[in-house]
This record gives C-alpha cells, structure tokens and sequence, in this order.
C-alpha cells in the first residue's frame, strides 16, 4: 500500500511569490502528523495541493497512492477534511448533514441510512438527530464534524484547526477521538496553533516562509532545539520568519 | 451624568449580577466582577461562554436584561455617550474597513473621536510603526498579524482610558500572539487599563488577574497563581511511550478522578489522597505499558479551569 501522504521538492508560486518552496515529507499510514507553521507560513497552500484543490507549480505530491495534478477528483474521495471555517450547515438538522455529505460522498442510499443510525448511536445524538446543527453546542458539533469527515472511511483526514475556540475538556475528548481512529488505521493531518497539541502529535513539521524547517517527533524536536516545550521549539524556529502572517 | 464620575478612583469597572438573555439562552447568569484601574485583566473561556456578550455590555453596545454595571465611573445604560470616547474596543471580529487602506482607516477612526493620528502618534508608534511600510495598502489585503496591529492602532489612536480586547489572538500564531501580549504589557505601563478575553490558557499567565467564565457564569477570580493554587486534589503526571492505551487504561484505574491529556505527559486527579504515584506506575507497568514515569506535579491554571467545569457539569454530556 502506498504512503498516505508522499512529497518531493513541492512549490507553489503565486506571480512572483513562492507559497510553498521545496516541500518534501512523508506521512506514515496510522500516523498522528502535525503541520504548523506560522500564519502565511504556506501551511493552508500545502493544505489545498494535498486535498486536490490546488495544483502545484512544480515538484511532485502523492496523496493516497493518487496524483495531485492528474488525479484532483481521486484524491477527494480518498480523503475527509473539516475545519472550523468549513464544517457543518447550520440550517440544516443532524439527520439532513449526515444524508447530505453522505450524498456528496457518494454513498448508496442504504450505506446512508445504515451510517446515520451507527453515527447516531456512537455519538449518542439520537433524540437530537431532527434539530438544527446551529441549535447544537459547539463540542456536539465538533464531533458530529469530525463524524462525518470520516463517513466515507476516508484513509486520511485533515484537520485544519479543528479545536480552536472549545473548553479546555471538550478539546482534550477531540484529541481522544483523533487516537481512536488513528489506532484504527486511519492517519491524520492536524493544524494547529495550541502548541500542547502538537505535543500529541506522533511526528510534526514547523513551516517557516514557505520551507518545512524542521521535521520530527517533539521528542527528536526537543532535543534537537535544547528546548523544554514544543512551544519554545516553535518560537525559536519562527521567530525569523520573513513572511509576517498570512490569511488566517 | 454622573456626579460621581471617577469617585472611586480603585475601580475601573464594577459589574453587579449582570444577566442577559437570549431568547432562552442565558448568555450571562448574574455576573459580578470588578477590574481595577491599570490592572491587566483576562477573561478566559470557550467560544459561547458568554465573553462578547459581558464585553458589548461594558461597550454600552448591550443593555443588561438585569443588574447595574460601571465602567470609569460611568453607568454603561444612563451615561454610554459620556463613556464611549474613553473606551478603546477592538472586537472580535476584524471591523476595520477593507476597502480603505491602512492610513485611512487609522484617520477615519481618529476623525471619529475629534483627534488627529498624529496627536497620541507616541501611544500607536510601537505597534503602528510596523504598519508603515504599507500604509498605502487596502486593509483587505493585510496578513492576519497585520490586521491585528491596525485593529488594535485604530482603538488606541484616541488614547482611551480603557481598552477592551475581545479574542485579540485567536487563530494567530504563537510567535505573534507572543509579541502582541508584549505589546499589552507596555501599553498597561502607559496607564491603560485593560480587559481582555482569550480561549488560551497559556495567556492567563501573562495577566494580573483573570476570570475563569463558562456557559454564562464566572467560576473563578483571582490572580493566575492563586487559582492554579486553589486546585486541591492529588495530582500526577504521567509520561508514557503508549500515551492513547495509557489513557483507557487510567480511566479504568478506580482511584483516578480526571485523566487529561496533557502536552506531552497525561495529568491524572487520584481520588484517594493514599494512592501514591508509585502504586500507578506499577500498575501501568502490570499492564504491559513501558518507559512509565509517575510525578506528582504542580496545578496548572489549566487544570484548575478543569476541574471546575468539571465539578460545575458533574458529568459532562458531550
């Protein structure tokens, strides 16, 4: 089977501005991978090639065996994504959410009826499955998210700052669920910008002015930088950035 | 106007048992709180725990449903005209004009208050200084940390009394959120009094009091230490090569209270003063787990804040 993820010399220039300048990694089947990077770093560019929604200028990128210039549509399907700026709709009941993306997905209408009742009964929502996803409280939706991301049993899901802004106990029950379906088989693409949680990371990549500047476990990461907390590890290294921040 | 404006010269906000209520969401449950002058005040809590709501009370842009409210001096209901020209706001979401380009936007919030860029030029330089180079650029076409230096340049540029800070650094990076906390310091010591909110923990550490508030209510008030300090339940660290399995298996323990994941160590609450570190790394160990560490730890604030929702839940439903 090959790499999840699998990248060599990947750039991407807007006009005269290089995004993303040489990026090469891998991401290892079941791997918890966290992405940071300062804002304007190139982390949301990378994001978008890896997802097939971007095609890179040069260089080469794999995702799920499938190619990232002639094989965009693959890749989709391959793949679950969620983040907070795109996630649910509001307007819509949890039932409505599940049938839609199900839908999107592609999933037979069985497959969606038998998925609805198991996504309800994992995260207990039954007696909420006909109410508004605006009604819910952010943490329900978050998993409900998080859920259906994952529907299509997708082989790699990316997780664009998927905690921000929920209490300190909610986050720590979202990275809970992140183990679970890496212990599954399923890897996991995160950012974010609580460095405690790149801690929980396996492995994570600091990009700094569009380069991966460091790569590793925040053990290796650590060490390396004779820093105590992944924190220091991060601000040493981006501090020098040139690039001042981004679009988020 | 009040005739006591500035009586109290401690106080710079004084809130008494302020609710609001949205339809039948109780954003706010009776809240009380005072801020003193030049205190650098945080108010920490997830999104919907009912920040922006007590902040557009003390902006005098919500009326309370219940309770009174003061900010220097000032009623926030009778005398909002007199109270807003002190008050320096930058909310939580990016208000700036995206059209205009960064000097106008300065300018336009200045002519705003009567003032002139130039007058408190000596306040902004700092922050604004790293803004000049594109003055000339549309407010649209800004970085995220750049947006943020504005916003904060336009809520400075009529030198307010008070600055209300409301998720300055959300979705920002560490290197920046660093700096702009920095900048927070230097503006306290020019004699502003500040209030800010943020979902990060590791902030409160860098104000002098904080407010721990969720779903509506303030749980805790205090300064960062003594609120960490104030957790009184046994706690260990526990650092672990199989830290998901080790999880399950502490959840399991009878004598643990609260298992937490926790940079890169699990934090564990024994529910037993008796149980020592000792007896959890053996049976980790029995378990087949290796490289087990157990230490008892110091509290966090962050574990405090747990620890209250906690017992504030009883048991939490999602």
């Amino acid at each position: 089977m090959s790499l999840p993820i699998k990248t060599e010399n990947l750039t991407k220039k807007f006009g005269d501005f290089t995004a993303v300048d040489q990026v090469t990694f891998e991401v290892d089947r079941g791997e918890i991978f966290g992405f940071l990077g300062a804002n304007g770093a190139g982390k949301t560019t990378t994001i978008r090639i890896l997802t097939g929604l971007l095609a890179p200028t040069s260089g080469d990128a794999r995702v799920a065996g499938c190619d990232v210039y002639t094989q965009q549509e693959q890749i989709k399907s391959q793949i679950g994504y969620m983040s907070q700026l795109f996630s649910l709709y509001r307007d819509l009941t949890v039932r409505e959410n599940i049938r839609l993306f199900g839908g999107i997905y592609g999933l037979s209408k069985t497959e969606i009826k038998r998925k609805t009742k198991s996504l309800l009964e994992r995260l207990d929502m039954q007696d909420r499955a006909d109410f508004e996803v605006a009604s819910l409280p952010l943490g329900w939706k978050q998993k409900l998210a998080f859920s259906i991301a994952l529907m299509h049993d997708p082989q790699l899901l990316f997780l664009d700052e998927p905690t921000s802004g929920v209490d300190p106990i909610t986050r720590r029950q979202f990275w809970e669920q992140i183990y679970e379906v890496a212990s599954q088989g399923t890897t996991i693409l995160v950012t974010t910008h609580y460095m405690d949680e790149a801690e929980y990371c396996d492995r994570t990549s600091i990009m700094v002015d569009g380069r991966i500047e460091a790569l590793g476990s925040p053990d290796e990461l650590k060490q390396k930088y004779q820093k105590k907390t992944m924190n220091d590890v991060f601000v040493s290294l981006a501090r020098n950035a040139e690039r001042g921040g981004g679009g988020t | 106007m009040a005739l006591n404006h500035r009586a109290s010269d401690i106080m710079d906000i004084v809130v008494e048992q302020v609710s609001k209520q949205y339809g039948s969401v109780m954003a706010l449950e009776s809240i009380s709180l005072e801020v003193e002058s030049d205190e650098l005040f945080g108010l920490i809590g997830p999104d919907g725990a009912g920040k922006t709501t007590l902040f557009r009370i003390l902006t005098t842009l919500l009326v309370p449903d219940q309770g009174k409210a003061t900010v220097l001096g000032y009623d926030v209901v009778d005398d909002w005209q007199a109270l807003r020209p002190k008050l320096g706001y930058m909310p939580g979401r990016f208000s700036l004009y995206p059209d205009l380009s960064v000097a106008e936007n300065l300018e336009f919030f200045a002519s705003i208050f009567g003032v002139k860029p130039a007058d408190n030029y000596d306040l902004i330089r700092p922050i604004y200084r790293q803004l000049e180079p594109f003055e000339s650029r549309r407010a649209h076409d800004l970085s995220g940390g750049m947006k943020q230096k504005l916003a904060l340049s336009c809520a400075l540029v009529h030198r307010p009394e008070l600055l209300v800070l409301d998720e300055p650094t959300t979705g920002v990076d560490a290197v920046s959120r660093k700096e702009f906390w920095d900048m927070l310091k230097k503006l306290k010591n020019e004699g502003i009094t500040i209030i800010v909110a943020t979902p990060y923990m590791d902030e409160a550490a860098r104000c002098e009091r904080i407010g721990l508030i969720q779903e509506g209510s303030l749980l805790q008030v205090d300064t960062p230490q003594r609120i960490a300090e104030s957790f009184d339940k046994n706690l260990v660290a526990v650092q672990v090569k199989d830290k998901y399995r080790a999880l399950q298996l502490l959840k399991s323990h009878e004598n643990t209270y609260a298992v937490h994941p926790f940079g890169d160590s699990i934090h564990v609450t024994l529910r037993d003063p008796g149980t020592s570190p000792e007896h959890l790394k053996v049976y980790l160990r029995e378990k087949g787990l290796k490289e087990v560490r157990v230490t008892p730890i110091s509290p966090t604030i962050e574990d405090r804040f747990m620890d209250l929702i906690q017992s504030k839940a009883n048991v939490i439903t999602y």
